[in-house]
């Protein structure tokens, strides 16, 4: 059976992550898993985690007043969800629903803000890491928004 | 000899067997000789045009089976006066058609590396021959991985294939919706996303790309940031081609002419001006 700090290190986004920093990490961390339909989190509670997925899919959705939740984008194996726990005022600006049978690594906030406080070289790592996270799905968003398949895109 | 050998500007007069409707603006054609006389075999990614008297011509892909020439399969969108009088054709209605032309892909070359084909909205009828291709020398390639992205799922080409495909072991298909609508549960996201953490091997793939330009644009930087090289990434093209023989320059692109250098090229011959405003 893998340990956590096994499977930290496999996952993509903290791939060649410092030894010392994936103990460090592991220690805010758990396992966790969600049925379909089930919620990981709701838009504009306290981002308290966040999660690397190991298995399933996971949509991201707005409520929108007159046509309910919108699913923005989803987020599948390999990758990971939510930065909201980063950034003030630690809320979460989406809401995230397992689609189907979901697994994944899940970190506490206040755990890994205080670690990162204290050792802010391990706060830089996090923070390139999920600036590549943010960029990334910047650019996708720019993309979607630009309706492309459209006549007009 | 007939005169198309000889005269690539001389169309063969073709019927309309079949007119499938794809989606809200998106059909299907299947045209057979209407004389007797056919255009030679195409290879997967190679264009006719397809000219309705009176109206005008256009490029089209063919998105038939390339070990199937007989049937000729374009699908379009109606989009101008050409592909709407198109789109109002109906059984034994007849259109002229001139080709194949252009280059295909590259299905000899590629063989026993993991293919990676990304279609972007339309740009699937592009890949389709070299899926049918694919699947019928399947033993010839290691993974091969599909990634499509629609705006919807409405809008989807080739659903109830995509299906078959999907349920195959040895080809393994992603599909993924700019905007999820009705009762999608499916993967939401630009086919970009897909990228990343699809099952292929970077180091020994080749990459098909096809959909609109952008897309491409995006597609690429994503194939190279997972270490996909440019010489092993090709894109299919589209320009204003008229004459589709090279004669009119019309489809220039740089030092090249789309219709018959393209429409399929390998990205390191193109990336110094692919993307530019004006080229």
């Amino acid at each position: 059976m893998e340990t956590l700090e096994e499977v930290i290190v496999e996952h993509p986004f903290f791939r060649g992550l410092r030894a010392e920093y994936v103990t460090l990490i592991a220690r805010c961390a758990g396992n966790v898993r969600f049925a379909p339909s089930q919620y990981l989190f709701h838009e504009g509670e306290i981002a308290d985690r966040f999660f690397l997925v190991r298995r399933g899919l996971v949509s991201l959705e707005i409520f929108v007043p007159g046509r309910g939740p919108v699913s923005i984008q989803t987020v599948g194996e390999q990758e990971v969800i939510g930065w909201s726990w980063m950034v003030r005022p630690y809320r979460w600006r989406y809401t995230a629903r397992a689609l189907e049978q979901t697994r994944a690594v899940a970190f506490d906030a206040s755990c890994m803000r205080r670690k990162c406080d204290a050792n802010h070289d391990l706060g830089y790592e996090m923070m390139l890491r999920f600036a590549g996270i943010i960029s990334y799905r910047l650019q996708a968003t720019r993309l979607q928004f630009m309706d492309i398949y459209s006549l007009n895109g | 000899m007939n005169d198309f050998h000889t005269d690539p500007m001389f169309p063969l007069l073709y019927s309309v067997r079949q007119r499938v409707r794809e989606n809200d603006d998106t059909f299907t054609l299947e045209l057979e000789p209407s004389a007797g006389e056919m255009l030679p075999a195409f290879q997967a990614g190679q264009f006719n045009m397809l000219y309705v008297y009176g109206v005008g011509e256009i490029p089209i892909s063919v998105s038939g089976d390339p070990s199937k020439p007989y049937r000729l399969i374009h699908t379009t969108r109606a989009v101008g006066s050409v592909t709407r009088s198109m789109a109002d054709l109906r059984e034994n209605d007849r259109l002229g058609v001139r080709g194949p032309f252009g280059s295909h892909w590259p299905m000899e070359s590629v063989t026993g590396s993991d293919l990676v084909l990304v279609g972007g909205g339309i740009g699937l009828a592009p890949l389709r021959p070299a899926i049918y291709h694919i699947m019928a020398n399947r033993e010839k390639f290691g993974r091969v991985v599909l990634l499509y992205g629609a705006r919807t799922q409405e809008d989807m080409l080739y659903r109830r294939e995509l299906e078959q495909w999907r349920s195959r072991f040895d080809l393994e298909v992603y599909v993924t919706v700019d905007r999820a609508t009705g009762s999608w549960h499916g993967a939401v996201g630009v086919v970009t996303t897909m990228i990343p953490h699809a099952p292929f091997d970077p180091l020994d793939s080749v990459a098909f790309v096809c959909g609109p330009e952008v897309m491409m644009r995006f597609t690429v930087q994503a194939l190279q940031r997972r270490g996909v090289t440019a010489d092993r990434i090709y894109l299919s093209m589209e320009r204003n081609m008229k004459c589709g023989a090279g004669f009119c320059g019309h489809c220039q692109f740089g030092p090249f002419f789309i219709c018959r250098d393209g429409p399929v090229m390998r990205f390191d011959q193109i990336q110094d001006f692919f993307g530019k405003w004006e080229v």
